[in-house]
């Protein structure tokens, strides 16, 4: 799982039927200062996050876990909204070099 | 998943039983702001996605779950025609 912030949503009304109902955001991979690692792509929300929110994603045939029973093709999903990330240095004393 | 642009159909008379009467798109990712990015991808249609559409897709096991396809070996379906991608103001 990875961190990521939402940056948007993706309208479409032509979809999977397993896909009704649910919606799409936007991501973008971050650090754990914020800062964007990575291009957007689109998770399938289940949690109810919304925009300019710091979540995490698991990507994989896992991310459909999240919608169990249903089975939902999706292979990235936002499954928590983070509250607060704290990095901790590393058994050197040393901060991890990105 | 991703967001791609349709660039073109592929044609195989020979493949996998289980692909038969599988539509297959040639698939190109694109940024939320609709550039392209590299590479292309050869995709499962499962919702009749055309020419120079917008759509979402699936990648991996995932895309087994897309409708109708099943236990066949696909890893990349389209399951999703896009209306609108917003991005947030900066």
């Amino acid at each position: 799982m990875d961190l990521a912030r939402v940056v948007g949503t993706v309208v479409s009304t032509v979809k999977d039927s397993q896909l009704e109902g649910l919606k799409l955001l936007l991501i973008r991979p971050v650090d754990p200062e914020g800062e964007f690692t990575g291009p957007a792509m689109i998770g399938l929300d289940a949690v109810g996050a919304g925009s300019g929110e710091t979540v995490f994603y698991v990507t994989g045939k896992e991310a459909s876990f999240a919608f169990l029973p249903d089975h939902v093709p999706a292979d990235v999903s936002v499954v928590a909204i983070v509250d607060a990330v704290h990095e901790s240095t590393d058994l050197r004393g040393k901060r991890r070099v990105k | 998943m991703f967001l791609a642009r349709v660039a073109g159909t592929v044609v195989a008379t020979r493949k996998d039983e289980r692909l038969q009467g599988m539509k297959l798109l040639l698939v190109v990712p694109i940024t939320p702001d609709g550039e392209d990015e590299a590479g292309y991808h050869v995709a499962v249609d499962t919702v009749h996605a055309g020419n120079r559409e917008t759509v979402i897709c699936v990648r991996g096991s995932s895309a087994r779950m897309a409708e109708g396809i099943g236990d066949c070996p696909v890893d990349t379906a389209i399951i999703g025609i896009v209306d609108h991608a917003d991005l947030d103001e900066a």
